[in-house]
This record gives C-alpha cells, structure tokens and sequence, in this order.
C-alpha cells in the first residue's frame, strides 16, 4: 500500500487540484497495488491497464488546461454487471463467455464523462446472486481481513464481494457496487467500508446486467461517506433509456457532509432484533444509538411489523424476475452456445452448462412460481405483502421519522464453505432486503469490530429520494465510530 | 406446497435447463426448502391489499414514436456464437 493508495477521493482530488500528484502517477499506484494483490484477494477479473493510463493521460491533460471534472483521474473499479464498451462483461457468468458490449452502461458513462478512469473488472456472485462471492464463475473473493491471530480465508459478502475488497485492500480508490437484496451493504458491513443502495430509480439502469428488475439499483462503495456523497452525485441521473430512471434533481451531496442532525427524528426499529443475534452486534446498534442521541437526535423506538415477511416475499419476486430476465440466455445471441440435436436441446445444453447451482436454483423457483395456477399463491401474495412492507415505511415517514438506524448484517464475515444451505446463506440479508422491496435508500457503515477484531456495520434507512439525509447522520457516525483498516497487508506480494 | 421429482423435471424443462436424474433429485430437496421457508407468508392476512407493481409513484414516461436508433446490424450480432450475412444462426427448427 502506497501512501496514494491510501488517499480517499476527497484527498486525492485536493492533491490532484493543487498539482501536488497527477493523475497518472495515481493510476499507476493503484495498478501496482492491483498486481501484488490481486492474486491473493481475486477481485479483479479483468484489469484494463491501457484503458486507465489513456484516462489518466487524459485527466492530467485536463487539470493541466483548468477544465477539471468532478471526479477527474480518480481511480475506480467497475463492478462485471456494468456493461462497458469493448471490456469483458460477464456478471461473473460462464454463460456470458467472451461478452464485450458494443455499448457502455449509462452509470459508468457518467462517472467517465465526469472523468474518472476504470481499473478493471470486478468479481462478484454470479448474477449477482448470492451472498458471499462463492458462486462466480471466476472464483471466490478473500476478504482482506481475518480474524486476529487467523490466516484463514474469510468471505467479503456479496454479491459486490469483489467491489467491496478492492476497496478495502485498496485496489481502487472506489468501485461501482450493485444492491438487489443487500449486495452492496452486506459486503460493505463485511469489509469495514462504506457503500449506499439509493432510491429505487435514482441511478439508470440502462446497460447493466438485469437481475431483478424491480430491485435492482446502482450504487457506489468506497472508504468513507463523503466519497460516497461524492460518487453518488456522479452516477445519479435520468435517463431516457431507462423509464423507470427518476427525473428528479441530484442534489450535491457532499453538502450533506457535516450538517448538524440535532432535532432530528431516527427510528429504531423494534423488529430488526433478531432471536439468535450475536451480543456484539446489539451492543453496536446501541453504541450507534448513543453516538446519534449524543450528536443530537431525537431516538423513537417504531413498528415495521412486516419486516420478518420480507425475506420470504423477496424469495418469491426476485426469482421469478430473475427467470424471465434470465430466458435471454439460450445460446443465440451471446456468450455461450453448447450444441444439442434441435434448437430446444441446444437451449437446454446451453443453460445447463452455463449457469452454476444458486442460478439455476432461482430460475427454477422462478419458473415454478410464475407457472400456471401458482401465479396467484405465490407472485401476486408476495407483491401484496410488498406493499404492506412499504407501508410500514410509509407509516414511519408519516410519524415524522427522518432516517432508521438498523444493523446491517447478523454476524461479521464468515469463511468460504461454512454456510451450504441456501435459505441459512439468504438469511445474511434479512436487515438489507426490506429497502429493496420498498424501494428506499440504504447505507452501511463501518461502526465497530467484533471480538474476533472483524468489521461490522450499521445501517441507515432513508425516505424516498432523500439520500443527502443518510450521508448527513451516516458521518457522524463515521466520525464517532473512527475508519476501520485491516490490520497487516498480507494479501500483497 | 411442495414439488415432487416429475414436476421439478418439468419445471427445469420450462426454464429450458438440461438436469439429469440426480441433479432432479437433488433441487428437489433444495426447491421444498425454499418452498418451505416462502410459506410464513401465509400468516399475514393480504386481504383488500394492491399488489405493488412501482415502489415510486409515477405514471409511465411516454416517448414520441420515431426511429431513435439502429442501423448497425453488425454490431448487434457481433456477440453471437454464430452468425452469417448479420443473422443469428440456430439449429434447424423447420423440416
């Protein structure tokens, strides 16, 4: 680790500015660190060092001219379901084998049109499903921390594993995550960073690989809040191409940053303790409420009664969207092709040979709950209880509720192969999953460790479009709860 | 609910996935989990409730109805396993 590397956006775009480091220079810190780590830690797929340098060249052209972007010659890595033009994109699938869009995803359009230069390619779960990075078709993620005194490997979460420990092993100075159910929190809370799934509709999804359409959201991960704020503001906007992008403003979230949240309303809410849930990390929410009342809040403890409904009705909806998203596999258009004796066998072989376990297990859920005479027992109720678990939202809001502070995880970071049943794996997002399914902003941050010295993470919940609020109260707890680095650098060579 | 082996079997053949006898066998168990752990949802009581279909209250954006795009049929099956003259090849699906 480099003494760049360990700069956050905010201070590399001060040094940047004042032409204490270049762009270049940046770029080149942060590939090096990429080839003495990335072997140990895997979360580079691809890593495009021609395509940085050529940003970075150009960046400093830029700040050299006085025409600086926002998020000029910073160093970030693209999380594999943003399509990028003539880069492998893959959403970590066998099945999308050989795939280089001929087109770039609006997120990360945005974050080059503002500047920023791409490192590469970052592993994740295949599809983004699952929630520790044990199924991508490129292998697991290490997490860089590890219990003290243990050099057994440890998962980052998922299914951003790969975003979340490249920042952590600061390989980037900030990724592109993506969060249908929990995939930006959960490994953000894992890794000891920070990352924000923002309002449903505040980020275009235009360009990336579909999971669950009504789920899905774009959002940043990074090490601290303000490059969060930072990042967000970048990758935000309407777009034409995705009509269920918001044409709302984006508001400058960094001016968020700092503002007092005395007076304010936080809700604790009385659901989201969980029987079974480790001492520690009860004790951290109470440490998160104390920081909070201490800064100035207003503590009220609330109801969202159908929060233990929210897992099981996700279940339901985000397979049964996953498989009709999913049919655009078959062998014809890209990636993958194994031939069969007709067309339908060719699908069959196709599928078969592309997709791993957790995918096939959701397409087949999908298929199921979606066939006919099932339709209504399944789909419709989990749509309704939908509603009922945005209600309980709703209800809050009305209360006057101005943000929700939860855990964000049960536990912290577990090992590769220690949890194989699959409903035990889903349980990791039972805290994360509820924003999905209302459709509300979400943000984790690093706010203690455990006793094995491993990271954990609190969230906040947010109204509808009111982001700037998460990044405001989210600071004081960064300030209050201190940043969180692993120990030793073991993962370089 | 739970599945039994032959409607796993049709299942898979619905979602065009090739599953052997044992591969079955063993979604099976993993599909009734799943199944089983979906069904707390018969304690909540959905009556009169709307289903959601947008968790952000909006009517949906409309466009003028141009062209807007295309004329690069190169570039659209450049990804393709197989393809000739910018079709997509298949396997014969007519006799």
């Amino acid at each position: 680790m480099t003494e760049l590397t360990k700069l956050t956006i905010a201070e590399a775009r001060d040094k940047l500015a004042a032409r204490d480091i270049t762009a270049s220079e940046l770029t080149e810190s942060y590939l090096s660190a990429i080839d003495a780590g990335n072997e140990a830690i895997n979360a580079y797929i691809a890593v495009t060092g021609d395509i940085a340098r050529e940003q970075a060249k150009a960046s400093d052209a830029k700040i050299a001219a006085g025409e600086a972007r926002p998020l000029e010659g910073i160093p970030l890595g693209i999380k594999d379901l943003y399509a990028t033009k003539g880069v492998h994109t893959q959403a970590c699938s066998h099945i999308l084998d050989g795939f280089k869009p001929e087109y770039e995803s609006t997120v990360t359009q945005n974050l080059f049109d503002d500047g920023a230069v791409m490192l590469g390619k970052l592993n994740m779960d295949e599809f983004a499903m699952g929630s520790s990075n044990e199924t991508s078709f490129y292998g697991d993620v290490v997490n860089p921390w590890r219990r003290n005194g243990s050099d057994k490997a440890l998962v980052p979460g998922g299914s951003s594993g790969g975003s979340a420990a490249a920042v952590a092993a600061h390989m980037c100075a900030a990724a592109t995550a993506s969060d249908t159910g929990g995939s930006i929190r959960q490994p953000a809370a894992l890794t000891g960073t920070v990352g924000i799934k923002p309002t449903y509709g505040r980020c275009s999804r235009w360009g990336m690989v579909a999971f669950a359409s009504s789920l899905d959201q774009a959002g940043p991960i990074g090490r601290t809040v303000r490059d969060n704020a930072i990042l967000l503001k970048s990758m935000a906007s309407v777009d034409a191409k995705d009509t269920t992008s918001v044409d709302a403003p984006v508001p400058n979230y960094e001016d968020f940053i700092g503002k007092s949240i005395k007076g304010m309303k936080i809700g604790i809410p009385k659901e989201y303790h969980m029987d079974g849930m480790p001492e520690e990390i009860e004790k951290l929410w109470q440490q998160g409420i104390a920081w909070l009342k201490e800064a100035g809040a207003e503590i009220v403890e609330i109801s969202l009664p159908h929060t233990k409904y929210a897992l099981p009705a996700y279940y339901i909806v985000a397979p049964a969207e996953a498989s009709s998203n999913l049919a655009r596999y078959d062998g014809v258009r890209y990636g993958l092709r194994v031939p069969g004796n007709d067309i339908v066998e060719m699908y069959e072989n196709t599928r078969a040979a592309g997709f791993g376990d957790e995918v096939k297990r959701r397409v087949m859920i999908g298929t199921y709950v979606l066939s006919a005479g099932y339709y209504d027992a399944y789909y419709l109720k989990a749509q309704k209880v939908r509603t009922l678990i945005k209600q309980d939202f709703d209800n809050a809001w009305a209360d006057g509720v101005d943000a929700i502070l939860t855990p964000t995880t049960p536990d912290a970071a577990f090992a590769p192969g220690e949890i194989t049943d699959p409903v035990t794996m889903y349980l990791n997002d039972v805290f994360t999953v509820t924003a999905n399914m209302a459709g509300v902003p979400g943000m984790s941050i690093p706010a203690g460790l455990n006793k094995d010295g491993l990271p954990l993470g609190l969230q906040l919940i947010g109204k509808p479009f009111e982001e700037g609020t998460l990044f405001q109260v989210g600071e004081v707890i960064e300030q209050a709860a201190g940043r969180f680095e692993p120990s030793a650098n073991w993962w370089s060579k | 609910m739970s599945v039994d082996l032959s409607t796993v079997k049709r299942v898979a053949r619905l979602a065009r996935i090739k599953v052997d006898d044992e591969q079955a066998e063993k979604m099976t168990g993993e599909l009734n989990a799943i199944l089983g752990f979906v069904e707390q949802l018969d304690e909540v009581n959905i009556e009169g409730v709307e289903p959601m279909t947008s968790v952000v209250e909006t009517s949906m954006k409309k466009r003028a109805d141009g062209q807007t795009d295309g004329g690069y049929a190169d570039k659209v099956v450049s990804n393709a396993p197989v393809s000739e003259d910018n079709f997509f090849m298949v396997p014969k699906v007519v006799e």
